[in-house]
Formats: structure tokens, sequence, C-alpha cells
């Protein structure tokens, strides 16, 4: 066994043991070991991806001394390792991103408290990326929605208790919803580790033991990840959890956590189950509808919105029911483009929430449509990496939207029942998505009215006023790019990743 | 012939049944408390579900007091073991959730939700 293949877990274990350290630092340190902890297990996990494309397979690590019916596992291939350090990419630039909104609406004394919950969720996040064992998934999902519920909340004010108090009831039933299907799951097959289950499942469903248990446990266990990660009708707590939290929870939030949640649902349709199996129970199907409902919902909800922020945390529901349309295929396309639009959201909103921040910055910190009046004038950089959100996710060529639109439209021709729902429904999204991010776009380049900058008198906002910020949207504005352009060798990853999957 | 089974496995019946009460609880009740009893309802379900299926009638828990080995004598400890991670999880999730409880009730002084809700839209921030 090589060196490299130990690093999934050291990077699990050290996020774990990051977090408690940091609560006996004061804020200034423990930012600091989080950067640093994110930036060694970035460095890890690339180390790991490096050696899974040289292997070209997927390796299972032992944790403990106990084989394989009794102990743990992690098991590591591509997809895995390429979740795991974009995952961290992203959230080292969430992070470098926000760090003025954090000094400035966190109280001093909690600043460290902040950092202890990103590293719990960083090692609960790559604990579910990696994971082979069903029961280790579900108590690392618990601490996922912890301490999310703890970014929520730690800007202080009674809009953020709220949608706190809220995620945690719709986090809770799914919660509670994936326990039953797990604890079904473990009675049926007696085993806990995914590939056992997989090897007893399809016994199962050879002999048509047990049918209506295995479909029900199917339907908990997909309803449950599904309110988690708020597709459509459990969204309510959403827009006000991801307005108003400080922006590095924003972005970690809407780019990080539900795909995490939804990733644990590709790797128990592929690896506990079986996708023919999932397929054949029809449940893809109520996945399709939810989805396909939820784009178009999702988008109307954000034309009517007037908070900026809330605006993009809407456009999420709308990206989430596109990745739930993307399963709903059925089909291996469907699912590599609900996976490279994992990718190219996490990619393009957390840019567009950093971006807008700088926009806000410079409209006198008001988040509301009509003040943005000019913006992208008096912050020039923010207003340009707006854009580049804003066109990624209407989906135009350059940008890495357009690639998983593109994706998706190949994945709809080739199934054909759900043909013309999925390819209306993308149209429709995508003009109103055209509707409300250009409308943004205009509204930050329309010149303000001279009375009235004279009146407000805005802060013009240059690159050297915030450095971090500035370095981190352009790294977002590079990503962006680069996903949109290099797309191949991406999609070729993904797909050789999931043939290991399972 | 499938109610004989619903007869014959009664406990597990009443699980699932517990399961929906606390279920329905946490999503439809106003009251913070209420909601949280309904969580708390709606895990220990689950775990007298887990307890029923890891017991096996007639043997005892894996610990060796009397030098008997025989694998015959003693039930699965994993079960046993999953409930009480179960427990732990719950119980965090349950102060957190209290602790937030406590939060929203200083600043509203009101334990119902849409109450909270509507005040806050009054009050914007």
């Amino acid at each position: 066994m090589e060196f490299v293949q130990n690093f999934p877990f050291f990077s699990i274990i050290l996020s774990l043991f990051a977090g408690p350290l940091c609560s006996i630092l004061n804020g200034k340190w423990a930012k600091r070991v989080n950067l640093a902890v994110i930036t060694i297990i970035l460095a890890m996990s690339s180390a790991v991806l490096a050696f899974t494309l040289r292997t070209g397979d997927s390796y299972v690590y032992m944790m403990g001394h106990f084989p394989a019916p009794w102990g743990n596992e992690i098991r590591v291939g591509m997809l895995e390792a390429l979740m795991a350090v974009f995952f961290c990419l992203i959230m080292l630039l969430c992070m470098i991103g926000g760090v003025l909104e954090r000094e400035r609406e966190i109280e001093s004394t909690k600043q460290n408290l902040y950092y202890i919950m990103v590293n719990l969720l960083l090692s609960s996040l790559l604990a579910l990326i990696y994971t082979n064992d069903l029961f280790t998934a579900y108590v690392f999902v618990e601490i996922n929605t912890i301490s999310a519920c703890g970014l929520i909340m730690i800007r202080q004010n009674g809009r953020t208790f709220e949608a706190a108090i809220r995620y945690m009831i719709m986090s809770l039933l799914g919660s509670g919803m994936l326990l039953l299907g797990i604890c079904f799951l473990y009675d049926l097959t007696g085993h806990l580790l995914m590939s056992n289950i997989k090897e007893q499942v399809a016994i199962l469903n050879a002999s048509g033991q047990y049918h209506m248990p295995l479909l029900i446990t199917v339907g908990l266990i997909s309803v449950g990840i599904a309110i988690k990660s708020a597709l459509f009708p459990f969204h309510a707590w959403l827009p006000d959890a991801y307005g108003y939290s400080t922006l590095s929870s924003a972005a970690i939030l809407s780019s990080l956590v539900s795909k995490g949640y939804i990733f644990l649902l590709v790797k128990i349709f592929y690896r506990v189950i079986g996708f023919d199996i999932v397929r054949d129970s029809k449940i893809i199907n109520v996945l399709f509808v939810f989805g396909v409902i939820g784009m178009i919902m999702g988008s109307i909800s954000a034309i009517k919105e007037s908070n900026i922020r809330r605006m993009i945390a809407y456009s999420s529901v709308a990206q989430i029911g596109y990745i739930y349309m993307g399963f709903g295929f059925g089909t291996e396309l469907g699912m590599i483009a609900s996976l490279y639009h994992i990718i190219s959201h996490a990619a393009t909103k957390s840019l567009l929430f950093v971006a807008a921040s700088g926009i806000t910055d410079a409209s006198g910190d008001s988040t509301d449509f009509f003040d943005l009046t000019g913006a992208g004038y008096r912050n020039k950089l923010a207003g340009i990496a707006f854009t580049v959100g804003a066109l990624s996710m209407v989906g135009f060529p350059l940008f890495t939207g357009f690639i998983s639109k593109l994706l998706f439209a190949q994945a709809a021709v080739d199934s054909y029942h759900k043909l013309l729902p999925a390819l209306i429904a993308l149209a429709v999204s995508t003009i109103l998505n055209t509707v409300y991010f250009m409308k943004t776009v205009i509204r930050i380049y329309t010149p303000e009215k001279r009375e009235v900058l004279a009146k407000k008198q805005y802060q013009v906002i240059t690159m050297k006023d915030q450095k971090w910020k500035s370095a981190a949207l352009v790294c977002f504005i590079a990503i962006n790019l680069f996903f949109g352009l290099y797309s191949e060798p991406v999609v070729g990853l993904l797909e050789r990743g999931l043939k290991i999957f399972a | 012939m499938n109610l004989a089974n619903l007869f014959n496995n009664y406990e597990e019946a009443v699980a699932m049944i517990l399961f929906g009460i606390g279920f329905s609880n946490l999503l439809l009740q106003k009251n913070l408390i209420k909601k949280i009893i309904g969580l708390n309802i709606m895990d220990t379900a689950v775990y007298l579900f887990l307890a029923l299926k890891g017991y096996i009638e007639g043997r005892k828990a894996p610990i060796v007091v009397n030098g008997v080995q025989s694998v015959e004598a003693y039930i699965n400890p994993i079960p046993s073991g999953l409930v009480l991670t179960g427990i732990v999880v719950s119980v965090s999730v349950t102060a957190l959730m209290l602790s937030l409880t406590i939060r929203l009730y200083r600043r509203y002084h009101t334990l119902d939700l849409d109450e909270i809700s509507t005040r806050l839209k009054k009050e914007g921030l």
C-alpha cells in the first residue's frame, strides 16, 4: 500500500480535530488554522486524485483492522477524489472571499466558533464523499446539518434564527426518513457496508422477495435526501438562510452543503441499491417531476424577488431542480450531466454570492434591487464577476453553465419518454433565468443619476480596498472559464469515475 | 393473511405508527416545543424498530458472565450499538433545537413559529 492511500482518512481526521482545536484559540489564530487545514486537505486530495488517475481504479481503505463485513471502510476512486478537490477549492475561496464580512458581522468573541463549524462541515463533507458505510454516512449527515445550522445562526438577528430553526426542522424530517430507510435496508440485508448491501439487494431483487419493503426503502432514502438538499416543495427555509447569513456561510451552504447530500444520494443509487433497481422502481420519475417543477418555480420566485441575495438564493432552488431532473432520466448520460452540474453550480453560485456582496458594498450595503443602479461602475471587478456568474447561470457559451445545459439536453435526447418535458423545462427555465439575471446585470450597468449619487454618496471600491475578496473573485472567474472551456477532460473523468463507482 | 402478519409483528407496526405521529408533529405543529417533542417521538420510534429487529427471543446481550461462549446464546450487538449512536445524535440535535427555541423566545416572547414569521416580516430584519 502506498502512503498516498492514507490521505483520505488523514484529511477527514485532520479537519475533525481542527474543529475542537479552534475552540481554544482566539479568532485570528482559528482563522489561520482553518485556512491552513483547508489548504493542506486540498493538497492531499489533489495527490489522491493524481494517484487514482494513475492507477485508473478505486481502492478500499480499511478503518481499523477488521476485514469487510465487520469493519468500517473508506472507498476512493476518481469521482470521489475529484469532488474532494473541488469542494476544498470552493470552500477555500468562499472563506477567503468572506473575510471582511465575517469580521464585521460576527461578534469578536464568537469568531473562533465559526471556524469550529467550518472545520466540522469540511470533515463531514469529506466523510460523505469517501465513506463506504451507510451508518457512518448517516452520522456525518447529522454532523453536516448541525454545523450548517451553526453557520446560519452565527450572524445573530431574528431572520437568521428563524431560518436556522426552519432549516433544522426540514433537515430533521429528512434525516428521520433517511435513518428509517437505512434501518430497513439493514434489516433486509443484514449489512451496513455499501458493497455488501448491494450483493444482498441483487439477490433479493432476483428472487422477488421483499419487493415492497425494498421499494419503500428506496423511496424513504430518496425523499429524505431530497428534503435535506432543498428540492422544490421543501425549500421554504432556503431564501432566508442564504439571504441573511454572513457571506461565507451563504456561499458555502449554497454551493457545498446541499451537494454533499446529493453526492450521497448518487452513491446510494449506484453503490448500495444498484442503479438498475432504482430505475425500475419508478422513484426517479417522482424526482424528475419535482425537479422540473422546481426549475420553473424557483426561477419565478427569483424574478419576483427584489433583494439580490434572496434572488440568488431562489436561483439555487431552480439549479437543484436541474440536478434532480438529471437523476430522473435514469441514464448514465443524465447522471453525468447532474454530476457536472453539481460542479458547475457550486463554482457559479459561490461566485455570484461573493460578487453580489462586492456590488452591495458599493451601494451603501443595501441589497435592494434599485439601489444597485450603476454599482458595476463603482466596483468594477465585482461587476465583471457578477456578469460572468450571471452569463454562466443563463448558459452562455465559454462558461461552465453552458456545458451543463448542453449535457442535460443531450441526456434528454437520449431518453425517449422524458424528451419533450425536459427540453421544454430547459428552454422555459433558461428564459426565466435570463429575465432575472440579465435584469440585474443591466441594472448594475445603468448609470445612476447625478443628483442621486450626490445625495447617497456611495463608496467607490477598487481592487486594492478589498484584496482578499478580489483575489477570490479572480479565482472564481478563472474556475468558471476553466470548466467552461476545458470541459471535455472533466466529463471524461466523471464518466470513468462513474464506471468504477458502483 | 396480510392482516395476520400485521398482528404477528405488532411491535414493528407500533414503531411505524409512532414514527408517523412524530413525523407529522414535527412537520405540522406550530408550537416549537411540540415540534421538538415530535422529533423525539420520531427518533425513538426508529430506535424501537432497530432494537426490536436486533432482539431474538430467549437470547441475552453478548456479555459473557457464566462461561457460555456459544453464538446461539447471544444476540447480535450491532443493532444495539446503532441505537446508542442514534441516541447520541438525537440528544445533540434536540439540545441545539431547544437552544434555538430559547433564543427565539427571548426575542419574540412566543413559541409560535408562524407568529414569529409574521413579526419578522413586519420589522424587516
